[in-house]
């Protein structure tokens, strides 16, 4: 028998979950807040782990920085699993078109030859940085505390290997497999981009999942994406015939100003959570922004050549205005 | 013989990739379930691309299985062209 | 350019190479060791991680479409069944603690493996498998929120589910599954994947998902249907994964083999222990059944895992050593399992209930073998003693398994009239088990199981809570009288009944 169940009105028992309840008073809760919130096990763990039997399995410790709450740290995009992958599912129907637009009109090929090499020389690396930053982020989804500070470090690690992606297609459509040959080649052999894969292979070295934020998607991310994408791609090499580079780019560049709005809010409550935080987070700003700032200067010189040096500084000033308003000083 | 089968939820965008799965495995047996449809066959059993267009006109993307299948037993491989299952024994 | 080459088109093979594995590269400025810290001590080898192969090849495009799609499905479905008191469909509310049960053992258990196989997924130091396993981590993560989600309107109404999230880490039954995730967790990467990527997803969730779900869709639970199914349509690329990486890890090198059987042994027994749960679920928790629990096992475990134990056969696996008695134990452990429990009802966040005589009935009818002559006696009698209203209650606690935390209740595989009971005493401490294999589990490591959290022990040296049943209770956040207890006379019961009876007569408001 099919009853029509929505005639009726019913008290609930109860609004949300207790543990939500607690958090944020008896009313409905959203669904971040539900998808988000203490689903880490805590307490009674069963065993030590054998690769490391110093560390808990679950271990807040494992990083210099301390807070008396982790769920203190929110997302402000609030990304659950599925608001994330409607997002980037929405964000993939625009950049399979805008593929599709340059394939179909023969837009790259109509590009001099030069600038389609220099745009390949530029880009095909990357593709092993953003490896780099995936693993960065799936060893702090792995072993940071705390959901709201996990889970979008495992969205931004399969972020970066789709935008490993986009860029090995990028590398088809202006060239062909051996541009992404000679672009891995770079990466490993090219004085240009040494410092930046010593500094990948430093941070992968490290264990403490903040300090991997920090160097990866604070510091060097802060200065890559807006100098390689906003700056080199969408401004210099589209004003010199590249625009068609720049609408295959166009995820990147979006990508990264989403980012930044959480990495910020990130930094801004481990700041405001205590002195020894903040003289945690300066101590890696100090460790790493000068050899992040030095990884990619050549790289931007691959287009602006001289003019790199000025385009960094710019950069680094803009970087040193973010830090301010995250309340990352001493 | 071992069997290897193939489970995909009933609904209307499966409706053809059953009737497919039918006619190029003519020894699959197909067993209709709440909610599910369940293929069984001896040995492989194959879902081509070219078959599923032919039953529905239209072009057939063959990972677009993810999006309705439950399980699945056998080794996979997949092409653009054909996803089988077998066992090697 | 006027000779304007066509491009040659790339296979998906080649492509996806490109897209994936191509990225990674061998370190120079540190030691490989720094980097993957983990992935020799467990004593596997690994010559060629470019044997890997992938069986399906989504790249994110791919991915975060076709997800999209299920996604857009999914919360359509859970949208309707929370304005629409989708709740009120279900056949009897006694189907709702099989729904409790699966939010405080199972979700949490979806959220390890979600950050289980993000360790994987930086650990392995090979491309190809480190990207399968960083794509199953967040689908983890899906299959735990969606499931949170879906049951969010029930804990509106009924009780039992407020407290998932306090009682995944302080509930006596649930250090079974918390334990069983928790040991994989602790192992290394390797013994991870074993465990969860092929012992579990490849063996057990087949009988988790597929026969559960078509359960719920028998029952009228459109909101675990479409969890059930959303989850399971992930699953088969798990299970493929699982497999590929057992094969990968076997063709490598011969000495890898014994490792691999002995995880095997391992694992299958403590997922089997972990699934009796699920048995108990199917057998006794929904009131219209689609399969008995020994159906279930065997066209999902005896058919199908024959068929694979044959196939891996050629690397010299044998089908693991608790496979025999797991097939003894088939017709049992379902009702050692719920006769257990309603004796500790005051002690569980779900309502236990003794089965009407057509339950009995069906329950005779599908285990011919074993009901009539075990168990339908020990149900009468607990009937008998609750019509004269003195029910029964077992205010002992049980021995609990050192390995598997299961209270000792099963029989011995060959005699279903004596309990199974083992010991071993380590360092001077006296440790209980269930059955010879949970015992061998725990004498290969036993300086892993004696950290174990065991809840009994810890509940008679009054650290959970300040000692005594009230502030044990507490401690739990278990409402006494409402979340515990008889089905019969429940809060749910009588609200369920009143508000279908608003719904289908005039005098709803």
């Amino acid at each position: 028998m099919q009853i029509d169940l929505r005639t009726v009105t019913i008290e609930p028992q109860r609004h949300a979950y207790d543990h939500l309840e607690q958090r944020f008073g008896a009313k409905p809760a959203s669904r971040y807040q539900e998808a988000s919130y203490d689903i880490q096990a805590v307490e009674n763990l069963h065993y030590r782990p054998t690769w490391d039997p110093e560390q808990q399995l679950y271990d807040p410790d494992l990083s210099r920085v301390r807070m008396r709450d982790w769920y203190a740290i929110k997302d402000p995009r609030q990304f659950y699993y599925s608001s994330y992958t409607l997002t980037r599912a929405r964000q993939q129907d625009t950049a399979e078109a805008n593929f599709a637009f340059v394939e179909s009109r023969g837009l790259s090929a109509l590009m001099p030859g030069e600038l389609t090499a220099q745009v390949l020389a530029l880009l095909m690396p990357l593709r092993h940085a953003a490896w780099g930053a995936n693993q960065n982020n799936t060893l702090i989804c792995g072993y940071g505390f705390g959901t709201t500070f996990t889970q979008p470090c495992m969205f931004q690690a399969m972020d970066q290997l789709g935008i490993a992606q986009y860029l090995s297609r990028l590398g088809l459509l202006l060239g062909d497999p051996e541009s992404l040959g000679a672009g891995k080649r770079a990466w490993m052999v090219d004085a240009t981009w040494q410092p930046l894969r010593h500094y990948t292979e430093d941070t992968m070295a490290l264990r403490d999942p903040v300090e991997v934020f920090v160097a990866q998607n604070l510091v060097l991310d802060g200065l890559l994406y807006p100098l390689v994408y906003e700056h080199l791609v969408d401004d210099v090499l589209s004003a010199r015939g590249a625009s068609c580079v720049a609408m295959l780019t166009q995820f990147m560049s979006e990508w990264g100003s989403e980012t930044r709005k959480w990495i910020d809010a990130v930094t801004k409550t481990l700041a405001a959570e205590s002195a020894d935080n903040r003289a945690a987070l300066c101590d890696w700003i100090d460790r790493w922004l000068p050899r992040a700032a030095l990884a990619v200067l050549p790289i931007v010189a691959i287009v602006l050549g001289d003019q790199a040096q000025s385009a960094v500084e710019d950069q680094m000033t803009d970087f040193a205005g973010r830090l301010g308003k995250a309340g990352v000083t001493r | 013989m071992s069997q290897v089968f193939i489970v995909l939820q009933s609904n209307e965008e499966t409706r053809a990739i059953v009737e497919a799965i039918e006619q190029d495995n003519p020894r699959a047996k197909v067993t209709r379930q709440p909610a599910m449809v369940r293929i069984d066959a001896p040995e492989h059993l194959v879902i081509r691309r070219t078959t599923v267009e032919e039953k529905t006109g239209g072009a057939f993307d063959l990972q677009s299985l993810h999006i309705n299948l439950v399980t699945l037993g056998g080794h996979v491989s997949e092409d653009e062209d054909e996803l089988s299952l077998s066992w090697n024994h | 350019m006027d000779m304007k080459v066509q491009k040659a088109k790339l296979g998906l093979k080649e492509k996806y190479r490109l897209m994936t594995r191509d990225l990674g590269w061998t370190p120079s400025y540190q030691p490989h060791e720094k980097l993957y810290p983990y992935a020799a001590y467990e004593g596997i080898v690994i010559h060629d991680w470019d044997k890997w192969e992938d069986p399906f090849r989504l790249t994110m495009d791919a991915y975060w479409k076709y997800q999209a799609e299920k996604d857009r499905k999914f919360y359509a479905i859970i949208d309707a069944h929370a304005q629409n008191n989708g709740h009120l469909n279900i056949t009897d509310a006694r189907y709702l603690s099989a729904l409790k049960i699966f939010l405080q053992a199972i979700s949490p258990g979806e959220y390890c493996a979600h950050k289980g196989f993000a360790r994987a997924g930086r650990e392995f130091p090979g491309v190809g498998t480190q990207v399968a396993c960083q794509m199953q981590s967040i689908d983890e993560l899906r299959h735990a929120q969606t499931q949170i989600h879906a049951l969010s309107s029930y804990n509106r109404y009924y009780d039992g589910f407020h407290a998932f999230i306090q009682m995944r880490d302080r509930m006596w039954y649930n250090s079974v599954p918390r334990s069983f995730f928790d040991d994989a967790m602790t192992g290394g990467p390797f013994e991870f994947m074993v465990a969860i990527g092929f012992s579990f997803e490849y063996v057990l969730t087949n009988l988790l998902f597929v026969p559960f779900m078509s359960g719920a869709a028998y029952n009228g639970d459109m909101a675990t249907v479409t969890f059930g199914f959303s989850a399971q349509s992930d699953e088969a690329r798990h299970m493929t994964l699982g497999l590929e990486c057992i094969k990968f890890i076997l063709e490598q090198d011969p000495a890898n083999l014994p490792i691999v059987q002995r995880w095997l042994d391992k694992w299958f027994w403590r997922g089997l222990r972990l699934l009796s749960l699920v048995g108990t679920m199917m057998d006794y928790m929904l009131p219209k059944r689609v399969m008995s629990w020994a159906e279930a096992w065997e066209i999902y475990a005896e058919d199908n895992g024959s068929a694979l134990f044959k196939d891996l056969a050629r690397y010299g696996i044998r089908p693991p050593k608790g496979w025999k008695d797991a097939a003894k134990a088939r017709d049992h452990i379902s009702h050692q399992f719920m006769l257990a429990f309603y004796q500790w009802s005051f002690g569980t966040a779900f309502h236990g209930w003794i089965p009407s005589e057509a339950d009995l009935d069906w329950l005779s009818s599908k285990y011919p073998e074993t009901f009539d002559r075990h168990y339908r006696p020990r149900w009468d009698y607990f009937k008998k003693l609750a019509d004269a209203g003195t029910q029964f209650r077992n205010v002992g606690l049980a021995k609990l398994c050192q390995c598997c935390q299961m209270p000792c209740v099963f029989t011995e595989p060959d005699d279903p009239t004596l309990l199974c009971h083992r010991e071993r005493v380590i360092d001077g401490h006296r440790y209980h088990f269930c059955s010879d294999h949970c015992r061998e589990i725990v004498e290969h490591e036993p300086e892993k199981y004696v950290q174990a959290w065991m809840p009994m022990n810890q509940l008679f040296q009054g650290t959970s809570g300040g000692g005594g049943i009230e502030n044990w209770m507490r401690w739990v956040n278990l409402v006494d009288g409402k979340d515990n207890g008889d089905f019969v006379g429940s809060r749910d019961q009588r609200n369920f009944a009143a508000w279908r009876g608003m719904a289908t007569s005039n005098n709803g408001t």
